[in-house]
Formats: structure tokens, sequence, C-alpha cells
């Protein structure tokens, strides 16, 4: 009997919390999505058993997980970790031959990440400290329209009149929304401005060229954002498998990997300390770079 | 992991101490507020003790004092957009507090005569005129061209005729005369500084980095408030010889040294050792900075005193506009062999911070290393998300490291 290797990838973020699980080549088996809540560690073992169970593998067969995200150093259970910018170019370089732009939009931030032909991470960009451009705007225009953030993709399709939202901040495009629908606007028409006026926001962090990739939970659930950025950049927009969970996917894959935290990785090459570089091996020992 | 505190460290904090409690001496010389880069030379040799409020407000964000000051300066009508030293400097002084108090004065020391340089920005201008309502006391100085391309002798004639401008109200406030001789001296004393304070950072090329730019920032202090004093020399005196030996000796700022990064732009003051601990984790070293060598000035020339301090303000960095400034920093990555630069997007002082014109982008590809934005403030900390700035620091350096590894293995 040949036994079976399995890695796991959390991607503990400030809204959700995310796990995967895979095989040695990278094949997903299973995912589990939770709410972050107030106790990162708790949502990460409750999402990491979830995928699990999904994945039907006993966790006795992963021989590592590592964790990736704003709540990467609170999951005390990870072998090692990596920031989200290298783990979504990762999982992103797994699925799709760069050069490429991901674009990745979550609930609370949003970044672009630039991947070199070899799928090296040669920039990155990530939103300041503004809702807008995230799914906490998309919330914020639902909450203003009496609609859950889950309709608005549907009440988008309803659009006819192209209606703009000039405001800069997130509450004055509430305010400003207010006085539209006062004005007597439709909320088809203005969910399908929040739209557009998010896709802006996100245009604005970098010139977009040649071959983007979408990723994040915002794209997962409202494809219109994707459509959207298809039609603002003229170019195509590649959604990967399970784009709301690719941070976790890739923090999967630097399981596998034997990712090297970073002080470690720079102690194998550079004039270093004299520890040893614990490549590959990436199990037992927590390699976290914090 | 940072390595060993700089043994000199102690003398510093004497230094700088026995400088503050000057401040607080009662019924001694009459006291100017300068402004950073302004005519200290001039006011030294008139003989004015000098207080330096921009390291006051540095003090008040090191300390973290300054977020809660700052809303009673917004409450005066200071926006929350302009100037965080300004306001956390003003809000310090309405609310009472001062960080010399440690020193032995109960608040800034009272000024006689305000005088400002804007060569650096307007706030100067403003904080200063603020002051100088309070206390109903004269505010006088330089008004500088600004965004320089090259510095003309018509540039450097303007400034120095403005200097020179200075003396009579300077002259009436101290009721001292000017004494050329004396002024010579004292622009001596300040370029043998400036010289002394440029080797001190110059021994940062050497790998490892001696000291970082976290440790510059404290180190800096006696060029910046004795600037023109023996002290100051004497200090740098010491902390040259400490620097060299820890080169010849290998100790490293930062143990393990591997990345090497130059910093642009204003400090986080509330949080220079909660990143000096960050970059060090990941065995990454900040060895030079735009802003500790803006310290030095070799234009000073003893035998031209005002025009050389004329010429000193209008070359400074932060006066230039934007190709000679790049020019700068591709020097200065060259000197000291960095592998990336962090630009800080310093949100309430736009006139430090070299970020909202696409410099990082045109650096970036003029010298190919990669550059990363850090979004801050030089003490506003509700511009700082100790979060997402941790990720961006730590996913540049896992960039860096990648890269530099995957090129080994080509
Ligand atoms: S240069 Fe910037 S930080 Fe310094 S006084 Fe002017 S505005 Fe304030």
């Amino acid at each position: 009997m040949t036994l079976m290797r399995y890695y796991a990838g959390i991607d503990s973020g400030s809204w959700t919390t995310k796990a995967v699980i895979i095989d040695a080549d990278g094949g997903v088996l299973g995912t589990a999505v939770k709410r972050s809540g107030a106790d990162l560690a708790v949502a990460a073992r409750q999402a990491y058993d979830a995928a699990l169970a999904r994945a039907d593998v006993p966790a006795g067969d992963i021989v590592a997980v590592w964790s990736t995200g704003f709540g990467r150093h609170n999951v005390e259970f990870a072998n090692g970790s990596r920031t989200e910018l290298d783990c979504h170019g990762r999982g992103v370089a797994h699925y799709v031959r760069g050069p490429v732009t991901v674009v990745d939009i979550g609930g609370q931030d949003a970044k672009v990440i630039r991947l070199d032909a070899g799928g090296q991470r040669v920039a990155h960009r990530m939103n300041r400290k503004c809702a807008a451009g995230t799914g906490s705007f998309l919330d914020e225009i639902a909450l203003r329209l009496g609609v859950e953030t889950g309709a608005l993709d549907g009440l988008a399709a309803e659009s006819a009149e192209t209606l703009e939202l000039s405001s800069f901040c997130t509450v004055f495009a509430g305010t400003e929304l207010l006085t539209l629908i006062r004005s007597g606007k439709r909320p088809a028409d203005l969910a399908m401005a929040a739209y557009r006026s998010l896709v802006k926001r996100v245009q604005a962090m970098e010139v977009f060229h040649g071959a983007m990739v979408a990723t994040g939970g915002v794209v997962a659930h409202h494809p219109r954002v994707v459509s959207l950025l298809r039609e603002a950049t003229g170019g195509e927009v590649v959604v990967p498998p399970h784009p709301q969970e690719m941070g976790a996917f890739g923090a999967s894959l630097a399981a596998r990997d034997g990712a090297v935290a970073v002080g470690d990785a720079l102690d194998a090459h550079g004039n270093g300390d004299g520890r040893e570089a614990s490549a590959a091996t990436g199990v037992g020992s927590r390699q976290d770079v914090g | 992991m940072t390595g060993p505190a700089l043994s000199s460290t102690a003398t510093l904090r004497e230094t700088m101490g026995s400088y503050y409690r000057s401040l607080g001496d009662a019924d001694t010389a009459p006291v100017a507020w300068c402004s950073s880069v302004g005519p200290a030379e001039l006011l030294r040799a008139l003989g004015y003790r000098v207080f330096f409020p921009e390291n006051h407000a540095a003090m008040l964000g090191a300390a973290r004092t300054a977020n809660r000051v700052m809303p009673i300066a917004h409450a005066q009508g200071y926006s929350q957009d302009i100037c965080s030293y300004l306001t956390s400097d003003i809000g310090a002084y309405l609310a009472g507090e001062t960080p010399l108090k440690a020193y032995g004065l109960t608040s800034v020391p009272r000024a006689d005569v305000l005088v400002f340089n804007t060569n650096q920005c307007r706030d100067v201008r403003d904080w200063f005129e603020w002051y100088g309502r309070q206390w109903d006391v004269p505010v006088i100085g330089v008004r500088s061209p600004r965004s320089i391309d090259t510095v003309t002798d018509d540039d450097v004639e303007g400034v120095a005729r403005q200097i020179e401008a200075l003396v009579p109200t300077l002259e009436a406030v101290s009721g001292a005369r000017l004494d050329g001789a004396r002024l010579a001296q004292v622009v001596a004393i300040s370029r043998e500084c400036s010289h002394l304070w440029g080797a001190c950072l110059g021994t940062a090329a050497a790998r490892p980095a001696p000291f970082t730019f976290f440790d510059g920032t404290i180190q800096m202090g006696p060029a910046v408030v004795l600037r023109g004093m023996e002290e100051a020399c004497a200090y740098y005196r010491s902390l040259l010889a400490e620097l060299e030996e820890r080169v010849r000796t290998r100790v490293a700022a930062v143990r393990g040294e591997s990345l090497r990064l130059y910093w642009d732009g204003m400090p986080l003051w509330g949080r220079l050792r909660a990143l000096a601990t960050n970059f060090a984790e990941f065995g990454t070293a900040v060895v030079a900075s735009t802003y500790c060598n803006s310290w030095i000035f070799p234009d000073l020339d003893a035998d031209d005193p005002i025009r050389s301090m004329a010429r000193a303000s209008l070359n400074l960095f932060i006066a230039r506009s934007e190709e000679p400034k790049e020019q700068y920093i591709e020097r200065m990555v060259r000197q000291f062999d960095v592998d990336g630069i962090v630009f800080h997007d310093c949100r309430t002082c736009p006139n430090n911070s070299n970020t909202r014109y696409a410099m990082p982008q045109r650096l970036s590809k003029r010298l190919g290393i990669p550059s990363l934005v850090l979004d801050g403030d030089v003490n506003d900390l509700r511009c700082y998300s100790d979060e997402q700035g941790r990720t961006n620091i730590e996913g540049f350096v896992e960039q860096l490291a990648d890269t530099r590894a995957s090129r080994r293995g080509a």
C-alpha cells in the first residue's frame, strides 16, 4: 500500500477563513469557508476540520499545513506561513502561465500582484486603508438598497440606465446613493453603478496590460465584477477554479513544496548566521516568519 | 534579529539631555526657534539658544503622545490633512504636555524669535506663526525656491540676501552684533559635524552594515539640534570610531544580514522599533535613507558663510525637483548596494513623500530593482495599519528572497 501524501493551506482572512486540502499533484480534494469572527484560531480549526471532512482525508494523513492571510500567525497548527501576496501568486501560477496580473478582491482589501513568465512575483500593490474597491463597499451598498449582498449581482442584471457613483469614499458613496434613491433612481441601476465604482477603484491601482486573473471572495460571488473588469480593460480576465480559496490553495502548495519561510531562505543563500535552511522539509518544525 | 545596541548611545543620551536641559536655563541667552534646515549657524553666532520644534514633534511621535494631542489642534482649525508635526506640537502645547518635562522644562522654551526656511515646506512657517501670535514675538525667515532643477548662482544670491536681511531683527532681539569671525567659526564646526555624520552614515555601505536607518534616526539627534556646536562633533567622532570598529570586526546591526534596502521619506516615529524589528526578523537591513542623509551639508564653507549656508539649503534633497532627486537616490542605491527601495508615503507630508508623482515606478525601471510603497505617517498613527504594513513588508521581502533564490538556482 502506498502512503498518500496530502497537504493543507489555511487562509485566515479578516472576514472569512478558508481551508484547502490538496494531493501531491495539487489536485483540490476539499475546501471550506468559515466566518473568521473574533477568534481566528478557532475559525482556522473549524475551516480545517470542515475541509478535511469534505476531502475525506484523516488529519493524520496531512503531511504539512501552511497558513496565509491577515491571521496567518494565529493558526497554531500551521507548520509555516507565507503572506497572502505570495500565496495568491503561487496559487494562480499553478493554473495560469505567466506573465500575468492577479487582481484579488476580498472582503476588506484588494491587491494586485504581477507574476513574470516563470510565475515569480515581481510586484504588488495593496489598496490603502479604505473600504472602497473591496467587498465591504458592496456590503454597505446592499445595506442601503435593502437587499442581501448576495442578491446584488442579480439585481444589477436588470439595470437599464447607466448611473455613476462619483464619491471617493464608502461613506460618501452611501449618502450619494441615498440622494439617487430619493430622486427616483432604480435600485438595479444603483447596484450596477456600485459595481462600476468598485471596478474603477481597482483599475486605479495599476496599469493593466496582458493577461489578467481575478480571484477573491468578491470575484467568486459577484460575477458582474469580472464582466465589468473585462469590459474596462478590454482584455481577457481568467477566473481560476475556487477563486475565493486561492490564497489557501497557494498556502497548501507552499506546504507541499516546502516553501522556505523568508528568514530561512535568506540564511540558505545569504551570509547568514549559519542556521541550516530547512527547504523541502516544511514538516514538523514551525517555519514561521514572524 | 537586531544586533547588539551601540554603546555610544549612552553618550548620545547625555549629549541630548544636556542640550534639552540648557533650553530650560532661566535668564540666560535668548531663545530662537529654527526649522530643521533654517539658518541655525547664524542664530548660534548671535548667541541664541536654538530650539528645533521638528525635533520636539518627533519626540511627541516617538512617545506616541501625538495622537492624543493632535485633535486639539484640529479643533483649532488645523486640518488633519496637514503636517502632523505641526498639529502634534501645537496640540501638545495647548494640552500643556511636552516630553521635555523629563529634562526639567515645564513646556517648550518660549521663543524670542522664530526663524523658518520654506525650502522644505510651507507648514513650518504656518506652525511658527501660530507661536508668533501666541507670544507676540517676531517670525522671520527665508522664502525659498522649491522643486529646483539646478541650483543657480542667482538662486544662491537670492537666498543669501534673505539670510542677511534676517540679521537686523536677530541683532535687535538678542542685543548682540553679528561677528563675522564667530559666524565663520560656527559654520566651520557645522561643516565638520556634517562631515562626521556623513562618515558615520557611510559606514553602512559595509556588509554587514554596522547600523541601520532606524538606528540613524536616533543617532542623528546631535546633527539636528547641535549643528554648529563642538559637542556634536565630539559625539560623532566617538560614534564613528565605534562604527568603524564594528565594520572591522563584522558586527552586524541585523543578524544574518542578507537583504539590504533603502528608505525614502519620513520615519514613522511611533513605529520605529516595531519596523526595525520587522525588517530585522527577515534578515533585512535598511542600510541607508534620504532622511538621515538630509543633515549632510557639504556646501558649508567658513570662507563664505552666508552664501554657503544659502547653497546648502538649496541643494538639499527636499528642495529639489524629481530628476535631481532620482539621481540622488540612484547614487545612494549604488553606494549602499541595496536590493530594493521602500518609499514611505507620509499621509500628512507631501513634501517628504516621493510616491505621488510615480517616482517609485520610474526608479524601479531605471535601476532595475523593486520598490515598495508603505502608506503611513510621520506622527499620525491613524494613517498606518500595522497589519497591512507588516504584510507589505513581509511580502516584499519574500519577493526579493525568492527572486534571489531563483537567480541562484538558474
Ligand atoms: S517637511 Fe513635512 S513633516 Fe516636516 S515640517 Fe514640513 S510638512 Fe511637516
